[in-house]
């Protein structure tokens, strides 16, 4: 550890009320128990980190390597595929069941609530289950009404429950983010004489993003790691080569990389929605 | 403080469980098994463990005078939870194959395997051709393994357990299951599997089933292959395969 900051922040700001201004306490010298524990922790973290390391290059196997990268590409293929499509489908549904939540009829308000409640309150796995093996089982009714082919495939029926189950979340996310936007906005714009087009995409939007946009990324991060259960259904996404892999192999390490695939995949995605967000916040940086 | 007081119980709970063991002869042996594998090993509505790879298994541990309990374990689970030490032996109608080999020990063999295509009576599904076929098999089977190896342009669908793959062949998803002979031959004769039957010609018939047990237990390995011995000559072992197929499964 080298020399401690100085004091962080200018001192002096006005305080609220007129109280007197206190200077911030002066950093703690020397070594306190919450440095050592943490240097520890750090420690112990940097020994997983190389121990991690260390088991990769002893293991490494070219034949392994050889014969399964190429299947761990369409696997992660699979897998961005299938949170993409899910994602942007799940955003469009989740418009009118937002809407729904804030309806004013009492019947839509109902549904709307019952549909985020069942989504949100089962498993994901319970949900792919009960698409893939629930409806495969209704198969003369689904063939009657000519919707087979589509709940034939195990694809579809992934994409269908993943759609359904993130459109929920992402519903209550739209939802609470043009809520935390205050009525007194509303208002200033009707008062201004915008339309209501106008005051939803000039005010209302640029606000509520602010609010939703770690949210969404919550809920795609969410969704990149749910999606690791389609292997059960016969989807061979980047976990189902995994599996596939080990059990051929039988080496722990085919585990490692793909926990460091997932990870490199919300690594990503973390610094794109970094990026977004210094962007929407740009007015506010000073 | 603390600390001490938990070595100190770690001490004695490791003392009783010495004195315990030294009291009772009776060695506890884990037998790790899958249950979702009618009819070698499978669930009953109850909860109960049932059937072959059960009976040979409590046959093996009586000859053996060992007190047997079971553990149910996922079949993509079970060779790690095995070294992890969850339980001493898989008795699940494990095929010896050199990857497995290199992992575990096997003992010799307590029943001889090989697969078979099964598929809807009225289909006309030819195991010589299965080019763009969707063919269903157990994850991490040498069903599995067979199909990606011999026909690697068939559809082939992974499922995580036998029961799911049947499922898939009921509702059209898969034209066809790959799957050991024994299971098949239980299915096709069950109510959900009177839809289909046998197609073609059994394949991969040099396979053979072991009881699996840690690298280097070779001690353990010896006594099950007396074991297996002695049930074969005691006429314990026909009891059993009479139980449940009417043809010799053992295949000498």
């Amino acid at each position: 550890m080298s020399e401690p900051p100085s004091a962080i922040g200018a001192p002096g700001l006005p305080a609220r009320g007129g109280a007197e201004v206190l200077p911030p306490p002066p950093p703690a010298r020397g070594l306190t128990r919450a440095r050592v524990t943490g240097i520890v922790l750090l420690g112990v973290w940097a020994l997983v980190g190389i121990g991690t390391v260390l088991f990769l290059l002893a293991s490494w196997n070219v034949e392994l390597f050889t014969r399964y990268a190429p299947r761990y590409l369409s696997g992660l293929l699979v897998t961005v595929e299938l949170v993409a499509i899910s994602v942007l489908a799940g955003a469009v549904l989740s418009v009118p069941i937002a809407l729904g939540r804030r309806s004013k009829s009492r019947i839509i308000g109902v549904l709307a609530y019952t549909y985020v409640y069942f989504f949100r309150g089962t498993p994901l796995l319970a949900q792919t289950f009960l698409v893939y093996y629930g409806l495969g089982s209704l198969r003369p009714e689904l063939e009657s009404v000519g919707l087979w082919w589509f709940f034939r495939e195990a694809w579809y029926c992934a994409i269908f429950t993943f759609s359904l189950n993130t459109a929920a979340y992402q519903a209550e996310i739209l939802r609470g983010a043009i809520e935390s936007v205050g009525r007194g906005q509303w208002e200033a714009a009707s008062a201004l004489g915008l339309s209501r087009l106008q005051t939803v995409y000039k005010i209302i939007i640029p606000q509520a993003a602010l609010v939703a946009l770690r949210p969404y990324g919550n809920e795609i991060i969410l969704m990149i790691k749910g999606s690791a259960i389609v292997a059960i259904i016969t989807v061979y996404d980047l976990m189902g080569e995994t599996r596939r892999a080990y059990s051929r192999t039988f080496d722990f390490q085919t585990y490692i990389w793909a926990a460091l695939i997932y990870l490199g995949i919300v690594e990503m995605l973390r610094m794109t929605i970094d990026r977004i967000e210094r962007r929407l916040t740009r007015h506010l940086r000073r | 403080m603390r600390i001490t007081r938990h070595i100190a119980l770690g001490l004695s709970a490791a003392a009783l469980a010495l004195t315990i063991g030294g009291a009772t002869a009776q060695e506890k042996l884990r037998i790790g098994t899958e249950g979702a594998y009618p009819p070698f090993n499978n669930l009953t509505a109850s909860g109960e463990l049932e059937g072959f790879d059960i009976d040979i298994a409590r046959a093996l541990c009586e000859e053996m005078g060992a007190e047997c309990e079971f553990v149910t374990q996922d079949w993509d689970g079970i060779i790690p939870a095995l070294q992890a030490g969850k339980f001493d032996a898989i008795i699940a109608s494990m095929s010896i194959t050199p990857e497995r080999d290199e992992q575990v020990d096997f003992t010799k063999p307590y029943y001889t395997n090989s697969l078979v295509f099964v598929a809807p009576k009225e289909a006309e599904f030819d195991p010589s051709n299965v080019e763009g076929k969707a063919v269903g098999v157990q994850s991490g089977t040498i069903a599995a393994e067979f199909v990606e190896e011999n026909y690697p342009n068939a559809e082939l669908r992974a499922y995580p357990s036998q029961i799911e793959a049947w499922a898939d062949l009921s509702n059209g998803r898969v034209e066809a299951v790959l799957a050991d002979f024994g299971v098949q031959y239980e299915w096709v004769n069950s109510e959900d599997g009177s839809c289909c039957e046998f197609k073609g010609e059994t394949v991969s018939s040099d396979d053979v089933i072991g009881i699996a047990v840690r690298e280097g237990e070779t001690e353990l390995v010896e006594r099950f292959n007396a074991a297996i011995d002695a049930i074969r000559k005691n006429g314990t072992y026909a009891e059993i395969n009479e139980k449940y197929f009417p043809f010799d499964i053992y295949g000498e």
